[in-house]
């Protein structure tokens, strides 16, 4: 790997009040920048800069900076969660830029996700598919059983902790140019779906759910394939293959 | 609740779109194999099929289930693309496109030029066959008896017939007519998919003949002012299907629910079909265009 080394960049950066103001895109310079610091330290520093100048510093979402919470959220030079595959934005490192770039960074966009301020949108659209349908109700506390007693082939468990994996980051939504959610959805029901637990559910889960995800105002889903490509955990297009099956299986009955 | 959800939810659109897509990709492959008569087969075949498209009953019933299909296909269609539209009222200053593919997020603006090629091809041949009053006749079948000759052919033998058909043995319409007024009223001209002459003594049919469909198709692509522009415009339509197909046909197996083993399978036999279907149809124009 090479040496680290500083480069020069401009950013044009989303800034919006808050949520009800019109927003537009700014351009700051910042040298320096050593390619060994990772995207958001970038933008810590940019925003040091700003203090300095006594300028409103950037507001943007993190939380874990490690790739497991799912809170970073941005659209970077037209991707999300930037230039690299297989991270979120808080994994992101400058090493993928050069000097002298021009990085745009804005915010994810979708009637769901509204801005609040800069580059924070509301995700709670998500948290209210979730509590449309995506738990079980079986009491998992206490009197646990043996993690062994009811056998799940080894495929399906596999696949459940695939679909498990997402962290809910949004940039599927952000990504898909119809802004849908149905990766999302789609691994929340294909991870229930393949385990015991969750056949109880399974009918109402799956109904419950979609009518959220569409009443958020979430597009529909075209096939496109981008969420699955920018999907920092992977999830698979198989899970809304899954989830469709599920549909059609529920509203039959 | 279960059921109302299949008409309505987004995912229940995907059904429907699921469906009639690939209904639809049926009806081409039938589309194409009858068109493939108008350069592999002569007139008279072509003919045959044309009316046996337009007057067999089970054909009847597949046709109205391609004119729902088109329809319910389109309007779903362009509703989901304006709810798609409406889910991000702001849009990217940049956007980079690389994660997808350029015929999967063009999907709408594809069909949109394929709806306006059916339109058009329906006004140009499928109007004319069923509503066209001086669509031109070929004969289909003729009694071997005198009379039918001397009624169809003119020949050197007989000078003078009732009325003409020429090489190919079309005839036009207002000649028919005339028979039926030269005659006297001894022969009956019964019109309707067919055009059946009778002897009204003995009630025997003399004549029989059909549409001739062949011929308006070879005229439409040949004009001299008209037909070249026309077989640009039906190869550039058939570009937009092949483009429309390359994302849509494996897409409606995703959108059904079917993603598993069988998937490299469908995706490789989807863009082979997206290729092969729009590329046959396409020749036959410029076949028919640029012969002789
Ligand atoms: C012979 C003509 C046509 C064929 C064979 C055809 C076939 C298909 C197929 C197989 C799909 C994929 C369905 C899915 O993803 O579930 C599709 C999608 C689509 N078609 Fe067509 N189509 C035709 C004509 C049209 C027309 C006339 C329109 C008019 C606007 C249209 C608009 C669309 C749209 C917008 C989609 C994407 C919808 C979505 O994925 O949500 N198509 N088509
Ligand atoms: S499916 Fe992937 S992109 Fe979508 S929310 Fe989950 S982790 Fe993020
Ligand atoms: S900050 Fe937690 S995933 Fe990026």
């Amino acid at each position: 790997m090479s040496a680290a080394k500083n480069i020069n960049i401009t950013l044009k950066i989303w800034r919006q009040k808050d949520s009800k103001a019109k927003g537009q895109l700014e351009t700051y310079k910042l040298d320096n920048v050593s390619t060994a610091s990772s995207f958001l330290e970038m933008l810590d520093q940019l925003n040091e800069q700003l203090v300095s100048e006594r300028k409103e510093p950037i507001a943007f979402d993190h939380d874990c900076r490690e790739g497991i919470c799912g809170m970073c959220s941005l659209y970077i030079n037209g991707r999300a969660h930037g230039p690299d595959t297989g991270i979120t934005t808080c994994q992101l490192h400058m090493r993928m830029f050069k000097d002298g770039d021009t990085i745009y960074v804005e915010p994810w966009r979708s009637r769901a996700f509204p801005v609040i301020k800069d580059l924070v949108v509301d995700r709670s659209a998500f948290d209210r598919i979730q509590q449309a349908g995506g738990f079980v109700s079986v009491n998992t506390s206490g009197r646990t059983m043996d993690a062994n007693a009811i056998p799940i082939p080894k495929t399906d468990a596999d696949k459940s902790f695939e679909a498990a994996a997402c962290i809910g980051c949004g940039a599927c939504v952000a990504t898909c140019k119809n802004g849908s959610a149905m990766l999302f959805v789609g691994a929340k029901v294909s991870q229930y779906a393949l385990l015991p637990q969750g056949k109880v559910e399974a009918t109402q889960r799956v109904l419950n759910m979609v009518r959220q995800m569409d009443e958020e105002g979430f597009g529909n889903c075209t096939n496109t394939g981008a969420c699955e490509i920018e999907c920092p955990k992977g999830i698979s297009l198989e899970n809304i293959a899954r989830m469709n099956r599920e549909y059609l299986k529920a509203s039959m009955k | 609740m279960a059921k109302s959800a299949l008409l309505k939810s987004s995912i229940a659109k995907k059904y429907w779109m699921a469906l009639t897509g690939l209904f639809l990709c049926l009806f081409l492959a039938g589309h194409l194999a009858g068109n493939l008569q108008l350069i592999f087969s002569d007139a008279k075949h072509f003919n045959d099929y044309a009316l046996f498209m337009t007057t067999n009953p089970a054909v009847k019933i597949l046709s109205y289930l391609t004119y729902v299909s088109i329809l319910f296909h389109a309007i779903d269609g362009i509703m989901l693309t304006i709810q798609n539209k409406a889910a991000r009222p702001v849009g990217y200053a940049k956007t980079d496109g690389s994660s997808s593919s350029l015929a999967s997020r063009n999907m709408a603006v594809l069909g949109t030029i394929i709806l306006v090629f059916i339109v058009t091809h329906m006004v140009n041949f499928w109007a004319k066959m069923h509503f066209d009053k001086n669509m031109p006749l070929v004969v289909k079948e003729m009694n071997n008896g005198m009379m039918a000759q001397k009624l169809a052919v003119g020949t050197k033998d007989s000078p003078n017939p009732m009325f003409n058909v020429d090489e190919k043995g079309s005839i036009s319409d207002k000649i028919l007519n005339d028979i039926k007024t030269q005659s006297q009223g001894q022969y009956d001209l019964y019109k309707k998919d067919v055009v059946t002459i009778v002897n009204k003594k003995d009630g025997e049919v003399i004549f029989i003949g059909q549409k001739d469909l062949h011929k308006i198709t070879v005229a439409f692509f040949k004009d001299a002012k008209t037909g070249l522009l026309a077989t640009i415009l039906y190869v550039l339509a058939m570009g937009a299907l092949a483009f429309h197909l390359w994302h849509g046909f494996q897409s409606a197996f995703q959108s059904l629910g079917i993603n598993n083993k069988f998937t490299p399978a469908i995706k490789g036999f989807g863009k082979l079909f997206a290729i092969v279907v729009p590329i046959l149809f396409a020749i036959i124009p410029i076949i028919i265009h640029f012969k002789k």
